[in-house]
């Protein structure tokens, strides 16, 4: 079939049963793990899955994205309040949610492409106006305003409603991360995903062999908006809280950017290897720091860690496992 | 493939209220080579700016084969048949040289493999396609040219601009160039604007040269006239020219 | 009642224009960084934290006003700064703007938890007999503690701008920012400046944490705000630009006085960040910036 050819099409073989041996394993896992072990892997996908979706932006297209979170918030707190409010499950909410988020990054992209703000001008165009939202949902009645909105916990399962234990949400979190990651892939080999790499490397060299930059761009973040809000209506019903205060806040948007730099911008692996690396390091560092019993000491073993691999990986560290053993994706 | 004819009406542009281009008109033949030459800062890359669709002219036209493009996005520009290199060359720097093409080639063959068929044939008449798989950022000043070269002609216009393409290259080099350029009118029948400095290309190649002072047309003519034209002489004096 | 309202809200203004001139000398740091050496300094608000926290060991161990440690703690940020841009920063000059970030995103995840670690996560004020005093101006209430954080910030701004017009190496830096290679060809050890850039950057946020201590107490949490607050006023006023960022500090202490006098207190950052939108669209080199971005 002509989809999987494009979709295969150049990958050496030994990737290809490499992928499919982890996706066996990926499907097999909750027989395997526990329900810490779970816990984990669950956190390391849906990190995998915000960072490709971020990653769309920035590692593909070259837009630094620093206000993600409000489409995640966006996407989070609509299908979370029409649940609470109007019964109305998320497998139809999300059709709003993913909607009023591409609207916000329409917003957010047209203004920002229209004026031309690239780089660090763009990012904090973003974060004013995930900052801006988060300040808006702190006094608006229907979200709960900044006590938060609570979903009920409900032990039955009613996978329906997204209501459920672990394994439901691994199951959920496994396939948009999987899917994703085939998404991504067939995004690149496509006239359009050339076209972004082009957008990142040289605007005005883009627009002169006929690229349309600001559609292309809008292109950009209108999927990563709407897949950022998929992530968001994911968290909200695995955690069943929300507040303005985390939900928008700016280290939620830099939490969704680590993944991609640490494991390798514009890669399609890159973001999956820097969510095993980060959510690795920030499990054992936890349990170093519970020996001690200060606060703060795991934050600063993750600083340390950050600091160090981007003094030694800038470019990530998916590329360079990729070359030293063979694996043949670098950035293009 | 053919040619198309250019067209420029009295083209201006001012920034800040500096006049860079004051109403400058000629006219490329299809299937000509022509050369746009003067000192720098006389406004040469502004022109070629204004026919590519980067600005807007104040006032005046820019028309391919009767059509108004002048005003357009550059993407449209080259939508209409228009290729342009840049005179401090730009290319995508992360990505391989074939790539660098193939982006150029997507704009009229949409699927990846057809194009990237088709960028590396450009590559394969440009010389450059032993160095397919290399980052274009480790490319030689040479070759960065030869690649901006590529990349438009992989957009297949009816129109190619080029903006300093010989300017760093050794003379065997420029021979080189020369023939191709020569080769590819010949065989395609593509209209050719060249602006440059090196006058023994321009000589070789252009059948008609536009020289521009201080942003205003002064003179037109045969390489043979121009070479003799009061004026230009004028204007090149003292400014020494290596030939 | 008018009269009343109309008290306040100049009282509000004062207030704000007081505060606001240490904003600008925070912001003043992050934009010679930037105006210098192209890095924008994620850990702006992080060093503003440690400042402030210097200063109040200074006074509850030492029993030392913020105002006499002041300038020990901006030499402290000076040689820090120093250090850290030849050890740690240099390397990243030039680098893709995702790489610089992530790089200060660690300093500043390093700054805010060694403080945490060393402070807690309370909030620690300075508690001096100035600050129950007040000047009185006819009707005009004027916070003792504000009047003289608000001159020591301007005194420090003018320093600086004697230390840019008036030295050798001020001038050397200022012609490595306008001209980074014509600055090598001349002879002008680059690396150095830059390093005497990061310096006197952090001297400025170091100075600024020391009086703000004086106005409002600290806790870990701020220093992410106070990045932001630091972003905003540099990109309002112009980034690079040292009249930009002294009157975008004026201008978002005054927007956020008033607009928690007339909205809630906290609608006060809606109001920054939609000024910040603004003159994002409509004048992204800022209003005091010289070109576009």
């Amino acid at each position: 079939m002509n989809l999987l050819a494009r979709l295969t099409g150049g990958v050496p073989a030994r990737s290809l049963w490499c992928l499919g041996a982890l996706l066996v394993l990926l499907l097999v896992a909750p027989a395997l793990l526990g329900k810490y072990g779970l816990s984990v892997l669950i956190l390391v996908l849906y990190f995998a899955f915000v960072g490709q979706a971020w990653n769309i932006m920035m590692g593909f297209a070259g837009q630094l994205s620093l206000g993600h979170a409000l489409y995640a918030g966006v996407g989070g707190y609509i299908a979370a309040g029409l649940f609470f409010h109007y019964g109305i499950g998320p497998w139809a909410g999300v059709f709003v949610a993913v909607a009023a988020a591409v609207a916000a990054g329409s917003i957010v992209g047209y203004l920002g492409f229209r004026f031309s703000l690239a780089g660090v001008y763009f990012a904090l165009l973003t974060i004013a106006f995930s900052e801006f939202t988060r300040i808006a949902f702190d006094h608006w009645g229907w979200a709960g305003g900044s006590g938060g909105l609570f979903l009920k916990v409900d032990a039955a399962s009613d996978i329906l409603n997204l209501r459920g234990g672990p394994l439901l949400f691994y199951y959920v979190i496994l396939a948009l991360a999987a899917g994703t990651f085939i998404l991504c892939r067939l995004l690149l080999e496509s006239r359009l995903g050339r076209y972004w790499l082009a957008i990142r490397e040289d605007p005005e060299a883009a627009q002169a062999v006929g690229v349309p930059v600001l559609r292309c761009k809008m292109i950009a973040i209108v999927i990563s908006a709407a897949l950022t809000a998929l992530a968001g209506v994911w968290n909200a019903f695995y955690y069943n809280n929300l507040f303005p205060e985390t939900a928008f806040a700016m280290g939620r948007s830099i939490e969704f950017t680590l993944a991609p730099i640490i494991g390798g911008l514009g890669t399609l692996f890159g973001p999956i290897v820097g969510a095993v690396v980060l959510t690795g390091l920030g499990e054992i560092f936890t349990d170093l720091s519970e020996v001690f019993h200060i606060s703060g000491l795991k934050q600063i073993f993750y600083g340390l860690a950050l600091l160090v691999i981007v003094m030694y990986r800038p470019a990530g560290v998916w590329p360079w496992i990729a070359e030293r053993f063979g694996f043949g994706e670098k950035r293009r | 493939m053919s040619g198309a004819r250019l067209e420029l009406d009295g083209i201006a542009k001012s920034f800040r209220g500096l006049r860079a281009v004051h109403a400058v008109s000629f006219e490329v033949p299809g299937g000509a080579i022509n050369a746009l030459i003067g000192p720098n800062g006389a406004g040469k890359t502004t022109i070629f700016n204004m026919i590519a669709g980067v600005y807007r002219p104040d006032s005046g036209s820019v028309r391919l084969d009767g059509r108004q493009i002048s005003g357009l996005r550059p993407d449209l520009v080259c939508d209409a048949g228009v290729g342009r290199t840049f005179q401090i060359v730009k290319p995508f720097k992360g990505l391989s040289v074939l790539e660098n093409v193939t982006v150029g080639a997507l704009h009229r063959r949409p699927t990846l493999p057809d194009a990237r068929a088709y960028a590396a044939d450009i590559l394969m008449q440009l010389g450059l396609h032993d160095r397919r798989h290399q980052a274009a950022e480790s490319l030689t000043l040479p070759d960065r040219k030869r690649l901006e070269v590529a990349r438009a002609l992989a957009t297949e216009p009816k129109l190619l601009l080029l903006d300093e393409v010989m300017a760093g290259l050794r003379p065997t080099e420029i021979d080189v160039m020369v023939t191709f350029l020569q080769e590819l009118n010949r065989r395609t029948g593509l209209t050719i604007l060249l602006i440059e400095h090196v006058m023994r290309a321009v000589m070789a190649l252009a059948s008609n040269i536009v020289v521009v002072s201080y942003g205003e047309k002064i003179a037109e003519g045969t390489p043979a006239e121009i070479a003799r034209h009061q004026a230009v002489l004028d204007v090149y004096l003292g400014e020494a020219e290596p030939a | 009642m008018t009269a009343d309202f109309l008290l306040s809200l100049a009282q509000a203004i004062t207030k704000g224009l007081l505060t606001g001139m240490v904003y600008g000398l925070m912001a003043l740091g992050l934009s010679v960084i930037f105006g210098v050496m192209r890095v924008v300094n994620f850990a702006h608000g992080e060093m503003m934290v440690v400042g402030m926290y210097l200063a109040w060991m200074g006074f509850e161990y030492l029993q030392v006003s913020p105002m006499l440690s002041l300038p020990l703690i901006a030499v402290i940020f000076f040689g820090a700064g120093y250090v850290l841009q030849r050890a740690v920063i240099s390397p990243f000059i030039g680098r893709p703007e995702h790489q610089q970030f992530l790089l200060l995103l660690a300093i500043a995840i390093l700054l805010v938890n060694v403080s945490l670690v060393i402070a807690g996560p309370d909030a620690r004020g300075v508690q001096m007999d100035s600050q129950f005093d007040s000047y009185e101006l006819g009707p005009f209430v004027f916070d003792a503690v504000r009047v003289h954080a608000a001159l020591t910030a301007v005194v420090i701004a003018g320093l600086l701008w004697l230390f840019f017009t008036r030295t050798r190496t001020g001038k050397s830096i200022r012609a490595a920012a306008d001209n980074n290679l014509g600055a090598l060809v001349v002879g002008l050890d680059v690396r150095r400046l830059y390093a005497f850039t990061f310096g006197v950057g952090a001297a400025c946020v170091g100075a600024a944490g020391a009086l703000m201590i004086t106005i409002i107490p600290v806790t870990p949490f701020l220093a992410a705000e106070y990045t932001l607050l630091a972003f905003v006023i540099v990109i309002v006023g112009g980034l690079g630009s040292m009249t930009g960022a002294l009157a975008g500090g004026l201008l978002i202490g005054v927007s956020e006085a008033v607009a928690g006098l007339l909205l809630q207190p906290s609608l006060k950052s809606m109001v920054s960040f939609g000024i910040l939108i603004l003159v994002l669209l409509l004048r992204p080199q800022g209003l005091f910036g010289k070109s576009g971005p």
